[in-house]
């Protein structure tokens, strides 16, 4: 067992493909000299050099294509953009040349790219610096979407992700990636598409993803004071859903309760409920609940924020609906 | 760069072959199109052939081409089988894309060729990539990246001539410049310089040539081949270049004259001019050419039939080729 900060599980993760696999290669904005603008590839430009740890101009949609097109000409590619709110100007590249060209070629191109960086609310830095596109990217075939909690999960499903012949869409998180956690197998390699059960529970189960795991742990040790024992589910991945196991836990608690850092309307939390609607409805003693963020741009007052953003409060007060308790 | 040698013969018949090819090919689809027999969006290549063609004899077959959606002859001339490309356009399971891409999304990455884009401009970060990739692999390659003049206002494509600068990729830009963007006439659409200027701010050198030569093509193609493969970096060249047909299948050209293009037809038709060439100098006789003529109709019409008779794809397709698994099979 080592303790090891998401950052740190990161840049390892990089490190280690990079050393597995010379097509790997790491590209965007500041990564090189100033060693990543959260600091995540520290490291990596004095391992590998300048010719695989590559700088880029501000020019989000331009290298992302260029990335894309690196990929489909025989590289790997890990795309790093600052914040995924500037992937916006990337978009086109994303869908319309990573997610759909295996397909429109009848199998013939193939896209193995990561493009990752922190996703989500960071602390205060108002709208256009803060969303959640687990849903925007989850919504397209062709794409794979994880969401990592833990470095556990960050280790293991980046290597994961890099070592996929697919586009993976990899969603940080910028204020887990200070915090630590106890990682049992720092070789791990995870499966993308399967959830895990983070706290074992027979009363609810709660399903979040990133950092809405901490909420919903937070969430249950409050709740297990009143006696409710809530079972966390961490997603892991978006895309492929595991729908198996959050219908096994359904199956036990009968209860359910989702959580995501996105607006609800066609969300992460309503594809959660469908999906259990048609595969696990005959578990469920009460209408699912959803804690999602406020339907407003987030704001950026710190009052406003913390009402804006799904809280453990929150989690509560929709897990004693669900158990009409 | 030495010129072709006008008595290189055998070259600018094949170039005669190979335009005339394309244009045979083009003139089928696009009755196919009016028979029903292919859908969509279609545009095809005719009058603009001795771009490519020229183009195309400038590179190795283990270099990279990739272009827009204006693509049927990008394939052909990479050598796609014909009959591969034309039973993408009737939508059938024989197609280059299993008849899941249709006419705009073709590629053959066995044969250096990417695509066959759709979005406008998307192509140029993608084909820097590749040029990226060829040098990453400390391979002598390079890349022809094909866009419209059209699709040179887009901004992405200036963010690429920044990066490709700036890293030195083996990328050649080659500016189609067919004088309309849909209904939208250049004069209309352009501020500023020259469109082979257009990259000098990055550093990127250019040239502008006329696309209706295919000898003047194929001599500029094989020097600015020669230095981007040789190390200079990526550099520009304006194909100035017409096309015959509407934008699409679709277009009923409202917006240009039929005088203006019949006179491009009769002076600087890039086949016609090529034939001239070859008659006059000598080098062949019209007999020679007509057997071309011959071979080619039949090359199409086989590529037609083929193309009429294949079967439509497994309905099984709909769901395949989304995601692979870790062996690269279908997931
Ligand atoms: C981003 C984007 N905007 C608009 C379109 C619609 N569109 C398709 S082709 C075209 C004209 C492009 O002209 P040009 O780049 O000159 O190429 P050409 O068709 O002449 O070969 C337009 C506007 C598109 N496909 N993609
Ligand atoms: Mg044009």
């Amino acid at each position: 067992m080592v303790e090891m900060t998401v950052r740190q599980a990161l840049r390892d993760a990089m490190a280690e493909e990079m050393r597995r696999d010379e097509r790997v290669f790491l590209i965007g904005e500041e990564v090189a000299e100033y060693q990543g603008a959260y600091k995540v590839s520290q490291g990596l430009l004095e391992e590998f050099g300048a010719g695989r740890v590559i700088d880029t101009p501000i020019t989000e949609h331009g290298f992302a294509g260029l990335a894309i097109g690196a990929a489909m000409a025989g590289l790997r590619p890990i795309n790093e953009f600052m914040t995924f709110n500037f992937a916006m100007q990337a978009m086109d590249q994303i869908i319309n040349s990573a997610a759909k060209t295996l397909y429109m070629s009848g199998g013939k191109v193939e896209c193995p790219i990561v493009l990752r960086g922190p996703n989500g609310a960071a602390a205060r830095v108002a709208a256009q610096h803060s969303q959640d596109f687990a849903s925007w990217f989850g919504h397209v075939p062709g794409l794979k979407v994880i969401a990592p909690w833990s470095a556990t999960d960050a280790k293991g499903l980046l290597k994961a992700a890099v070592r996929d012949p697919n586009p993976v869409i990899f969603l940080e998180n910028e204020i887990l990636y200070g915090a630590s956690f106890d990682v049992s197998d720092v070789d791990v390699v995870l499966e993308i598409g399967k959830a895990t059960i983070e706290r074992s529970g027979r009363d609810v189960t709660i399903v979040g993803y990133s950092i809405t795991v901490s909420r919903a742990l937070e969430a249950a040790s409050m709740l297990a004071e009143d006696g409710v024992e809530a079972e966390v589910i961490n997603l892991r991945t978006i895309r492929p859903l595991d729908v198996t196991t959050i219908v096994a836990s359904l199956a036990r608690t009968n209860r359910l309760v989702v959580v995501e850092e996105g607006w609800s309307f066609a969300g992460v939390g309503a594809e959660v409920i469908a999906a259990v609607c048609d595969g696990g409805f005959d578990h469920l003693d009460a209408p699912p609940a959803r804690v999602s963020a406020a339907d407003a741009p987030l704001p950026y007052a710190a009052s406003l924020e913390q009402a804006a953003l799904p809280r453990a409060d929150q989690i509560v007060r929709a897990v004693r609906d669900v158990c009409y308790v | 760069m030495d010129a072709v040698p006008a008595d290189d013969t055998a070259l600018l018949v094949d170039f005669y072959r190979t335009m005339l090819l394309v244009r045979r090919f083009e003139e089928k689809v696009g009755q196919m199109y009016g028979m029903g027999l292919i859908g969509g969006f279609c545009h095809l290549y005719i009058g603009q052939e001795a771009v490519v063609v020229g183009m195309d004899a400038a590179i190795r077959a283990d270099d990279a081409v990739i272009t827009s959606y204006r693509c049927h002859a990008h394939a052909l001339v990479r050598g796609v089988p014909p009959a591969a490309i034309m039973a993408e356009l009737t939508g059938r399971g024989t197609g280059i894309s299993k008849g899941k891409g249709g006419s705009m999304h073709m590629f053959d990455i066995a044969r250096g060729f990417y695509g066959g884009h759709g979005i406008v401009g998307a192509q140029v970060p993608l084909g820097a990539g590749i040029a990226f990739a060829q040098k990453y692999q400390k391979r002598d390659n390079v890349t022809l990246v094909f866009f419209g003049e059209g699709a040179a206002n887009q901004g992405q494509v200036y963010e690429t001539f920044n990066m490709a600068s700036l890293w030195s990729l083996p990328a050649i830009f080659v500016i189609e410049n067919n004088q309309y963007a849909m209904g939208t006439a250049i004069g209309r659409a352009k501020a500023g310089t020259e469109l082979c200027h257009r990259g000098e701010a990055f550093g990127i050198r250019g040239i502008q040539v006329d696309g209706m030569d295919v000898v003047a093509v194929h001599e500029a193609s094989r020097e600015l081949v020669a230095r981007v493969r040789d190390g200079e970096g990526p550099m520009l060249v304006e194909m100035q270049t017409y096309r015959y047909r509407g934008h699409s299948m679709s277009d009923p050209v409202k917006y240009r004259t039929r005088d203006e293009v019949q006179k491009v037809r009769e002076r600087q038709d890039p086949i016609e001019q090529l034939r001239v060439r070859l008659i006059e100098g000598g080098a062949v006789d019209d007999a020679a050419l007509k057997a071309i003529d011959r071979d080619v109709k039949k090359t199409v019409a086989e590529a037609a039939e083929h193309a009429q008779t294949s079967p439509e794809p497994d309905i099984s397709e709909l769901m395949t080729d989304i995601m692979l698994d870790a062996a690269g099979r279908n997931a």
